[in-house]
């Protein structure tokens, strides 16, 4: 019998509870040569502003002991050329696109971005990220509970896509924050984005990129990333979506049995650009394995240790 | 040309020189489709530290088998000089935008073709060296010194006229490479310029080019995290914008860069 790997976020079903995390998978195009796209969950696009940005000064990466540390500064043709170059290709794949969306300034390019992608009904769902580091700010929206559930409110209003609202580890209490999307009506939540980091260069006594801090991604975060999936798992009712350092079936496992509900590829695709679709199986071995018809019924299966 | 994710079998990995190292790999399917001034993404190891792929250009094709050209010099590239030959590396490949040498070597005799490679610079100018030999290209090698001069017989061996400088005089012309240049291009009427090498040797050969109005190809070198485009991790100032040194290079016309940082 084949394993039923199917998921549903908000009204969004998923074949499979794998995605492939924003900014990790550029517009999928990058790897059509190298990934059977279709068998993927669904794909999250590189975050979309209204205007394009060129984004921060090199160097922009930096590798870190089992991690990466990016400041790529959401560098993107903007929402009319993500639209006319990006799109047509994403459409024709013909799984679910989530379309991960960011304001510059004001909250308010929010509202003028959820409208334009109300229009395009292929796209599945809409991921906001209110959670990078890299874009020079004192606070991010996902900082702050009050501010998270204005803008999720308000645009739960204007749109019956699915909303999934992507949080900083960059927190006190990022169960705070996860209550506050909850409560504005987001359907899911996806966390972790990137933790604040740096690196310095001895020689030239220089940070080693460019705009002198980042976010750092890879196994490196996964015990963190781990640890607030199953905080938030316990305090809310919505799915989640769990990210952080997944590089294999058994770290895919790991944020499952903490209470994710799907989870997300995002720097192992860099590595090894077949690693989701290697986890797919490893997901459905593991099923037949252990005898579990139905793949909701691992989420947050969490024991306490026994002696 | 698709690209590939292959386990390739290791024949050979032997240092060369001192920290300077020769790895060939069978693919018949790369070695079938690269071009000049492309390159490969390697992880040298299995498991995951260090974490990323590490690029590195194609150095040679030989009956099907690939010749990577690197030097020894950080944790991944030692990791790489343990491979032995009969292990497989997990490559992907080929990647990027090569030098644009079928449009612009000009097949008229009048036309001179110069390869200027600093330090490590030779890794892709021995591949473009060899596709152009029949137009007997001018190499220009600069090292640091008489025991750094890299590939000096590799070129002579395609019937490259080879010209070495050394920054402190112990073969050939005392100086810089790119003082080289500009001694070899008085005589000139039409020249084409391919470059490898450090970033100032680069801009130092761009500014030669701007100035006498020359055909300049340039390779650059960056980190990078994918190698295939999506995450802009790697990006040049061009004056079009930022454009993604693995996937719209490694190969620029000098006519494109801006040298700036922003």
């Amino acid at each position: 019998m084949k394993p039923n790997l199917s998921v549903r976020l908000g009204n969004l079903d998923l074949k499979n509870p794998v995605l492939v995390a924003s900014g990790t998978f550029g517009y999928a195009q990058e790897f059509k040569d190298l990934v059977d796209l279709k068998k993927l969950g669904a794909i999250v696009t590189k975050t979309i502003t209204l205007k394009s940005r060129p984004g921060n000064l090199s160097p922009r990466t930096c590798e870190t002991p089992c991690g990466l540390l990016n400041s790529i500064g959401l560098e993107n043709p903007g929402i009319d050329g993500f639209i006319s170059q990006k799109l047509p290709f994403l459409k024709k794949i013909g799984i679910p696109i989530i379309v991960s969306i960011a304001a510059e300034e004001s909250p308010e390019e929010f509202v003028v971005l959820v409208e334009k992608l109300n229009l395009i009904k292929e796209i599945a769902a809409l991921e906001l990220n209110i959670s990078c580091p890299n874009l020079q700010k004192n606070k991010l929206i996902a900082q702050d509970a009050a501010e998270t559930f204005a803008l999720v409110s308000q645009l739960r209003k204007i749109t019956t896509k699915c909303l999934i609202t992507k949080l900083s580890p960059n927190v006190t209490s990022i169960v705070e924050i996860a209550q506050a999307a909850q409560n504005a009506g987001s359907d899911a939540l996806a966390l972790i984005n990137t933790l604040g980091g740096m690196c310095i260069d001895i020689k030239k006594r220089t940070p080693k990129i460019g705009s002198w801090v980042g976010g750092l991604s890879g196994p490196a975060i996964r015990p963190i990333a781990l640890k607030m999936v199953w905080e938030t798992y316990n305090k809310i009712k919505i799915p989640i979506i769990g990210m952080g350092g997944i590089i294999d079936t058994e770290s895919a496992l790991e944020f499952f049995i903490a209470g994710a509900s799907a989870i997300s590829v995002g720097t192992a695709n860099f590595v090894n650009p077949r690693v989701s679709l290697e986890i797919i199986e490893g997901l459905s071995k593991y099923m037949r394995e252990h005898e579990i018809q139905n793949f909701n019924s691992l989420t947050g299966k969490l024991k306490a240790c026994q002696n | 040309m698709k690209i590939q994710q292959i386990k390739a079998r290791i024949v050979s990995n032997k240092e060369v020189k001192a920290n300077f190292w020769l790895l060939e790999f069978v693919s018949s399917s790369i070695a079938k489709a690269a071009q000049p001034g492309q390159f490969v993404n390697v992880k040298v190891a299995s498991g995951w530290a260090p974490l990323l792929r590490r690029p590195l250009s194609i150095h040679k094709i030989k009956n099907g088998k690939v010749q990577l050209f690197y030097e020894a010099l950080g944790l991944a590239t030692e990791i790489l000089t343990q491979r032995r030959p009969k292990e497989f590396l997990d490559i992907i490949g080929p990647l990027g935008s090569g030098f644009n040498y079928q449009k612009s070597v000009v097949k008229s005799g009048k036309t001179k073709n110069i390869l200027i490679a600093g330090g490590m610079g030779v890794a892709p100018l021995v591949f473009l060296a060899e596709k152009i030999k029949m137009h007997k290209p001018l190499v220009l090698i600069g090292a640091q010194s008489a025991n750094k001069v890299l590939c000096a017989q590799e070129f002579r061996n395609f019937g490259c006229q080879v010209k070495i400088a050394t920054n402190d005089g112990s073969l050939g012309f005392g100086g810089q490479v790119t003082d080289l240049l500009k001694i070899n291009l008085t005589l000139e009427n039409s020249v084409n310029l391919f470059a490898c090498g450090p970033q100032p040797m680069l801009q130092a050969v761009a500014q030669i080019a701007t100035a006498k109005n020359i055909n300049c190809e340039l390779s650059l070198e960056a980190h990078m995290a994918c190698g295939i485009g999506a995450c802009l991790g790697c990006v040049v100032m061009t004056k079009s914008g930022y454009k993604r040194v693995c996937q719209d290079g490694p190969v620029f016309s000098s006519k494109e860069l801006t040298w700036e940082k922003r």
